[in-house]
C-alpha cells in the first residue's frame, strides 16, 4: 500500500528540464520536421553549388562555391590562412563571442529593469519614453564616429555599439511585456492584499517574462548585426573584421567562411537564449509540451 | 432576515463566516468622456445580506461586472457608497475576494503557490498552519494530485476549483463571484454548481453571485436580484425559498418552475427594452437568451 503511494507520488512529480528535453527530442525525431530541416539545408547547398560551380551563372562567377569553401574550411593547411585547424579562426570566433557576451549582458542588465519600470510606473514612462523613441531611429552606424571618440581601443566602441542596438530591443519588448499582462492578474493580486512591491515581484516580472525572452532572442540577433558592422569599421579581430579584411585583400573564400561561421554562431546564441527562457518559464514550457508543440 | 450582526472591525483576522454585509446606497457609475458619457449603473440600491447567497442576474452588458468591480474596490462609484458592515469600501482588500469571470490564477505559479499566495504575502498566517490549510483545501477541491501543476495544465473545471480554494483560504467575509462557471461545458458546469452549493451550505459565507443563467441562480440563491437594462437598477427581488440542502432535483419542482417563469418574464421584458433602445444589435442576443433559458 505504502509502495503504491510513493509510486503515484513519483508519477505526479514534475519532470526535470532535461527529462522534458529528452522526451521532446524523441518525439521530434519521430516527426518529419528535423528531416525536412536537413533536407532544406542540403537543397540550399546544392543550389549554391549549381549556381557557382557548375553553371557559373552571371554575378555568381566571382563567388566561391560550397565545395571550395568546405575544402578550405576543413583543410589542415589552408591555402588562404583560415580553416578550423588554424588558431586564428578560433581567435576571431572567440573575440566576437566575447564582445557579444558583454554587450548582451549589459543590454539585458539595463534594458530589462528599465523596461519593467517603464511598464510599471506611468510617471517614469512619461519621462523616458520620448528619449527612447528619439534615440531608437538613429542607425547604429551613425554612432560609429562618436563611439570611436568616446572609447579608446577596439573593444570599447564595438561593445558600445552592439550594446546600444540590443538595449532598445530589450527595453521595448520588456515594456510591451508589462503592457500585455492581463488586468485581471493585477486585480487578483490586489484582492489578495498585495503591496506594490508584491505586485512588481509576483505579477509584473513573471507576466512580462515571455515577451522579455522573445525580445532577448531578437536582441542577440541585433547585437550580432551591429557588432559585425562595428568590427568592419573598427577592429583588429572578430568575424566582422575577418570578412572585411578578406574583402580588402581580394580573397573571397575567407569572407564566405566568416559569413557561414557567423550564421552558425549566431544561431547557437539564440538557441541558448531560448533554452534559458524555457527553463525560466516552466509554467509555459509544460503547457506547450502538453499541446504537443 | 434576522437581526444584523454588530458591524465589526473588518480587519480582525478570525472573522466567523457569514458576517459580511454589503449595502449599495444609491450607487451610480458610468463610463466615457463628457461627450459620450454613458451611465451604466444609476442610483442603484441593494443589500447583500450576511450568510446568504445573493444571485444577481441581468441582460448581458447591463453592468454586472461593473457592480463586481465596485464591490471589490477596483473602481469607485461616482455617486453613492458601498458599505461593508457599515464601513465605506475604498479599495480592494482580502475581506472581499473575487472569483473572476475568466480565470485569474497566476499562470506562473503552481496550484499550491496560487492557493497560498494571499496569506503568504500578507504574512498573517503561521507558515505551518497555512501549509496544512492549503493541503486541506486542495483535498477538498479534489486537486491534491495537481498541487504542483501549473494552471495551464489544469482543465477548466479544475481551474475554477483552484480559484475557489485560493479565495477561501483567505477566509473572506464576502465571496464575490462573477459568472464563475461561464465557459465550462454543461456537464462540468453542473458538477461545479453542486460542488459550490455544498461549499456554500457548509459555511454560509456571504456570497454575491453574478450569473446570466436563471437556473443556476435559482438553484443556488437565497435571494435573486434581477437587474434592469442599462442604466442599471434593481428591477425585482425574489426570495428563493427552496429548502436547503439543495440539489439538482429541486429545479424540477413546481416551486422552482414558478420562480423561473416569473424571472424569465421580467428578464425578457428588460431585454426587449434594450432591444428597442439599441436597435437591432441586440436582437440576436435576446432571442438566444430566451431560447437558452426556456428549454
Ligand atoms: N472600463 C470601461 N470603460 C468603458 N466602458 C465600460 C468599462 N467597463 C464596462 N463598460 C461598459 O459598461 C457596460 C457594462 O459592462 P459590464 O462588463 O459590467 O457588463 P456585464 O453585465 O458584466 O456583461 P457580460 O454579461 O458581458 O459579462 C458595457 O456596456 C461596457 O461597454
Ligand atoms: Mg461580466
Amino acid at each position: 500500500m505504502a509502495e503504491t503511494e510513493t509510486v503515484a507520488a513519483d508519477h505526479q512529480r514534475n519532470p526535470t528540464g532535461f527529462q522534458v528535453f529528452v522526451v521532446r527530442l524523441r518525439r521530434n525525431l519521430r516527426t518529419t520536421t528535423p528531416y525536412f530541416a536537413v533536407l532544406g539545408i542540403v537543397l540550399w547547398l546544392v543550389v549554391w553549388w549549381l549556381l557557382c560551380e557548375v553553371l557559373k551563372a552571371p554575378r555568381f562567377e566571382k563567388m566561391p562555391g560550397p565545395v571550395m569553401v568546405l575544402k578550405e574550411l576543413l583543410s589542415p593547411e589552408p591555402f588562404l590562412g583560415i580553416s578550423i585547424f588554424t588558431e586564428e579562426f578560433y581567435q576571431h570566433v572567440y573575440v566576437s563571442c566575447r564582445r557579444i557576451f558583454f554587450a548582451f549582458c549589459i543590454a539585458t542588465g539595463l534594458g530589462v529593469p528599465l523596461g519593467l519600470l517603464m511598464g510599471w510606473s506611468k510617471r517614469f514612462r512619461e519621462y523616458t519614453f520620448p528619449i527612447l523613441e528619439t534615440l531608437r531611429p538613429i542607425p547604429i552606424l551613425a554612432w560609429v564616429p562618436l563611439a570611436i571618440l568616446m572609447f579608446r581601443g577596439f573593444e570599447g566602441p564595438v561593445i558600445f555599439l552592439a550594446t546600444l542596438a540590443s538595449l532598445y530591443v530589450t527595453t521595448l519588448n520588456t515594456l510591451l511585456g508589462v503592457d500585455s499582462i492581463d488586468e485581471s492578474y493585477f486585480r487578483a493580486a490586489g484582492c489578495l492584499g498585495s503591496k506594490p512591491h508584491h505586485v512588481f515581484l509576483h505579477v509584473v516580472i513573471p507576466g512580462a517574462l515571455p515577451f522579455i525572452f522573445t525580445g532577448l532572442q531578437i536582441s542577440v540577433g541585433v547585437a550580432w548585426f551591429s557588432l559585425v558592422a562595428a568590427e568592419m569599421v573598427s577592429g583588429d579581430y572578430g568575424l566582422g573584421y575577418l570578412i572585411i579584411d578578406a574583402y580588402m585583400n581580394n580573397v573571397t573564400i575567407p569572407m564566405v567562411i566568416g559569413m557561414v561561421t557567423l550564421g552558425f554562431v549566431g544561431w547557437g546564441t539564440s538557441v541558448i537564449v531560448r533554452v534559458v527562457g524555457s527553463r525560466m518559464m516552466q509554467w509555459r514550457t509544460r503547457a506547450l509540451a502538453l499541446e504537443n508543440r | 432576515m434576522d437581526q444584523n450582526p454588530e458591524p465589526e472591525n473588518p480587519q480582525s483576522a478570525d472573522h466567523a463566516a457569514g458576517r459580511g454585509h454589503i449595502e449599495f446606497k444609491n450607487v451610480s457609475k458610468g463610463y466615457g468622456e463628457e461627450w459620450d458619457w454613458q451611465d451604466v449603473v444609476l442610483d442603484l440600491s441593494m443589500d447583500v445580506e450576511p450568510g446568504k447567497l445573493t444571485a444577481v442576474v441581468g441582460p448581458s452588458g447591463c453592468g454586472k461586472s461593473t457592480l463586481v468591480n465596485l464591490v471589490a474596490g477596483f473602481e469607485m462609484p461616482e455617486k453613492g457608497a458601498i458599505l461593508l458592515n457599515g464601513n465605506r469600501i475604498t479599495g480592494p482588500s482580502h475581506d472581499r475576494i473575487v472569483v473572476f469571470q475568466e480565470t485569474a490564477l497566476m499562470p506562473w505559479q503552481t496550484t499550491y503557490e496560487n492557493i497560498i499566495f494571499g496569506p503568504k504575502i500578507r504574512g498573517d498566517m503561521d507558515k505551518q498552519e497555512l501549509h496544512e490549510e492549503a493541503i486541506r483545501l486542495l483535498d477538498k477541491v479534489g486537486l491534491r494530485d495537481f498541487r504542483d501543476k501549473y494552471p495551464l495544465q489544469l482543465s477548466g473545471g479544475m481551474q475554477r476549483r483552484a480559484e475557489l480554494a485560493r479565495a477561501i483560504v483567505n477566509d473572506p467575509e464576502v465571496l464575490i463571484m462573477d459568472e464563475p462557471f461561464r465557459g465550462l461545458d454543461a456537464m462540468t458546469r453542473e458538477l461545479m454548481q453542486e460542488f459550490f452549493l455544498r461549499l456554500f451550505e457548509e459555511h454560509r459565507r456571504t456570497n454575491l453571485f453574478v450569473t446570466s443563467e436563471i437556473e443556476e441562480a435559482i438553484m443556488l440563491a437565497d435571494k435573486l436580484i434581477i437587474l434592469s437594462n442599462r442604466p442599471t437598477r434593481v428591477r425585482q427581488i425574489i426570495d428563493i425559498e427552496l429548502p436547503r440542502p439543495r440539489d439538482f432535483h429541486m429545479l424540477a419542482t413546481e416551486e422552482a418552475y414558478r420562480y423561473k417563469s416569473t424571472a424569465l418574464e421580467i428578464l425578457h421584458e428588460e431585454a426587449m427594452k434594450t432591444f428597442k433602445t439599441e436597435r437591432n444589435t441586440q436582437s440576436d442576443f435576446v432571442e438566444a437568451f430566451s431560447r437558452r433559458n426556456q428549454n
